[in-house]
């Protein structure tokens, strides 16, 4: 008799979630003679995580929110030989409108397929493309048909892939290299992170097919040092693929040879900028240099060079298996295919997520992610992190697409797409991301260095209630300077999340400067926090978490706060189960 | 000025991972990877062995460890415990998880606890957004946190219970 297969979503979320503790559990208790466990990673519902899929007689059905008790539910049906009925979250209505409108090309294998399992992938039609490649195209076939296709650079600057490989494929030298940028520094993204750990094979196909295409014998992932699980399975994944000679020399018994390893990076932002990044695997400090001479024509070691982000890659066995029309069958304007988007923030169905081009912000917001979690009104996204900006809610039918993102003045990015709400003070999320491109920067351009130090002081002053009103102007003209005289990405798309907020959230600035109030009640020197005496039991448990025992008052009676001892930590108000603390 | 002198054991050490790792310039991450593999942050005397292995400037070397937010100059606690950063966890409310840590740990900022138990540490993301916020104690992402959750744990780990 078949056994029933039962699937534990082993991601670094999922694993974080518990789904470890899930696996280990039925690992224990399961009857190996009528099931097997098997391992896969994120399918991208995060907000359901620990996710288990139970597959028998050809019907697989997934399952969330798993803990032991339910656990032991899915034990006692599957020596029943059944499927439990509750906790199933892709037939709900939510399950639905989170999965109808996504498309999935990068993510197909996802949380499907066991990620260290060659077998599996190849199962999956995996490494087809790159024969068919071999097959039945010659390179310049090949990067025609990735010219068809439109693909733009996942990573965030768009630039066509296909002629990016024209670039390389032309360039003079014995010594081509190609480069996967797996470099995801941006704070909110995990776009590649969550493909390289549940389909790793997918990326080293595209890059095959991009090393067929351009000549280039030598490989290299760059790859985060903060993603350990990414690592190991892309490691392991390189390893079978050698064993099963689709990398190494000779490839499938051709002449056609292709070296691939993982360089890990060390945690520095600017590394992502591509001429950064091939200082860093050249092993020096990781300064941008200036363009040209571009990658194509002088990287790494001074060879040829190409480099493409991980879900660009993961694109590419896609459009040679099915040609380039059913790829730009999605399509809006100039831009093709899907883009992969890393739901987080304020939002009721966060995860990672996969939609044809076009489809607007708002129906990314309210349909797939059901909106926010408190069910308080959503204020804003912000997409592309600390080089792109924060889209106003009254603009959420701004289709996605690279030119109708761009001209909102924030950014594709790489596929960050925080959510807030009205207790998110954009002031304060302008500061920090400044405080991070100002940290991140390398140093080398002056108004890099020391301009984004200068708006960080004033956004701090302005959210300190200590901002003059010509600190808005200075802001401005501060931003457009570090713009225009930085050399690289990083110090030019700086000041886009400041630029976005004054834009579209002028007012805020000026309740912080001239009300000396944060609307949204963020920013401690502005806010006061107290107790609302009709809601107040006298439970006194924000007394007793209170670190600087700001807290007064009798046993059963409303309490009161000190307001010049209190630090405005908010330590009470998650304590208190009476709603009955609030921010004035 | 003669070199340092640095003991023995040192240079067999700096000789093994050179042998390791490889003497290239392009090795020079991984060897200090390996470094502070190997005792958690980069001893000064180590650095300067394996500079000498492979023929650098240890000024060279310094410059490149000081440029990544990886490296670390002093000894890490027992525990390291890593607050994420990352704009999830930002607007869900991280900088409450890092001062409660610190109250917790008696830190003004980032750094290690005088009984070298506890390093705590600022991280830009882990990519675990949708359980914001979120830490990583000794490799282990813990989300969805409070003060209250987050301070337990860390006395979970004091008692050697976590």
């Amino acid at each position: 008799m078949e056994k029933t297969k039962v699937f534990v979503g082993l991601g670094s979320c999922g694993i974080a979630a518990g789904a470890q503790d899930v696996f280990n559990y039925l690992d224990e208790k399961i009857d190996t003679q009528v099931s097997e466990l098997e391992v896969t990673s994120c399918v991208g519902m995060c907000y359901a995580e620990p996710v288990v899929e139970i597959e028998r007689g050809g019907k697989r059905v997934r399952y969330g929110y798993v803990d032991k008790k339910f656990a032991d539910e899915i034990i006692q049906s599957l020596e029943d030989g059944v499927f439990p009925d509750k906790n199933i979250i892709t037939e709900t209505d939510a399950g639905k409108a989170y999965l109808d409108r996504q498309v999935k090309i990068v993510l197909k294998n996802c949380g499907i397929i066991n990620p260290e399992s060659i077998d599996e992938y190849l199962k999956a039609g995996g490494y087809e493309a790159i024969k068919k490649a071999m097959h039945d195209y010659t390179p310049a076939e090949i990067i025609e048909i990735v010219k068809q296709s439109g693909l733009r650079g996942r990573g965030g600057a768009g630039f066509l892939t296909g002629q990016k490989w024209s670039f390389l494929a032309g360039a003079k030298g014995d010594k081509k290299f190609l480069v996967c940028n797996a470099d995801e520094g941006d704070p909110g993204a995990f776009m590649d992170r969550s493909v390289l750990e549940g389909d790793p094979h997918k990326v080293i196909e595209g890059m095959l097919v991009a090393s067929y295409a351009t000549g280039a014998g030598e490989g290299v992932v760059y790859c985060r040092a903060e993603y350990p699980l990414a690592i190991k399975r892309l490691n392991k994944a390189i390893k079978d693929a050698e064993d099963r000679h689709f990398l190494g020399d000779n490839i499938l018994g051709t002449d056609f040879s292709f070296h691939l390893h993982v360089k890990e990076g060390a945690g520095a932002f600017v590394c992502g900028e591509e001429t950064a990044l091939m200082a860093s695997i050249e092993g020096k400090r990781g300064f941008p240099r200036l363009r040209p001479p571009f990658p194509a024509e002088s990287g790494i070691q001074h060879s040829p060079t190409n480099i493409n982000n991980v879900e660009t890659y993961a694109n590419i066995s896609y459009i040679i298996l099915n040609g380039a029309d059913a790829y730009n069958k999605y399509s809006f304007k100039k831009s093709y295919g899907t883009k992969v988007f890393a739901l987080a923030g304020k939002i009721k169905r966060g995860g990672l997520i996969e939609v044809p081009m076009g489809l607007t912000i708002g129906e990314i917001v309210e349909e797939i992610g059901g909106g926010t979690d408190s069910g308080r009104p959503v204020k804003a996204v912000q997409m592309g992190g600390p080089a792109g900006g924060c889209i106003p809610a009254r603009m959420f039918d701004t289709p996605i697409d690279y030119d109708s993102i761009n001209a909102t003045g924030a950014i594709m990015g790489s596929g960050g797409l925080v959510v807030m709400d009205d207790k998110t003070c954009m002031v304060d999320v302008a500061r920090y991301f400044l405080a991070f491109t100002q940290k991140e920067s390398c140093g080398k351009c002056t108004f890099c260095r020391i301009g984004t130090k200068r708006m960080l002081e004033i956004l701090t002053r302005i959210t300190e209630g200590k901002g003059v009103p010509e600190d808005l102007d200075r802001l401005e003209e501060l931003a457009h300077h570090v713009q225009k005289t930085s050399l690289c990405g990083l110090g030019q798309l700086a000041p886009n999340p400041v630029l976005t907020t004054l834009k579209y959230f002028r007012e805020e600035y000026e309740a912080h400067i001239y009300d000396k109030k944060c609307p949204a009640g963020v920013c401690k020197p502005l806010i006061t926090i107290r107790i609302i005496s009709d809601n107040c039991t006298g439970c006194t448990a924000c007394a007793r978490v209170c670190p600087v025992h700001a807290i007064s008052g009798e046993v059963k009676k409303p309490h009161t706060i000190d307001p010049d001892v209190c630090t405005r930590c908010g330590l009470c108000i998650e304590t208190c189960n009476f709603n009955a603390i609030e921010v004035v | 000025m003669g070199l340092k002198t640095i003991d023995r054991a040192v240079r067999d050490e700096a000789k093994d991972i050179v042998r390791e790792i490889g003497a290239e310039q392009e090795k020079v991450i991984p060897l200090l990877q390996e470094i502070q593999k190997r005792h958690s942050y980069l001893p000064e005397d180590l650095v300067e062995a394996v500079a000498q292995e492979i023929d650098v400037p240890v000024s060279d070397i310094y410059g490149v460890a000081t440029f990544y937010s990886q490296f670390r100059f002093t000894p890490m606690g027992k525990h390291l415990i890593k607050v994420c950063k990352g704009t999830a966890c930002h607007v869900q409310g991280a900088d409450l998880l890092a001062s409660a840590l610190q109250e917790e740990l008696g830190l003004d900022g980032e750094g290690t606890t005088d009984d070298m138990n506890f390093t705590l540490e600022t991280v830009a993301c882990l990519g675990c957004c949708s359980l914001a916020p979120v830490v990583m104690i000794d490799g282990k992402v813990y989300g969805k946190l409070t003060s209250a959750k987050v301070k337990k744990l860390i006395k979970g780990y004091s008692d050697g219970k976590n």
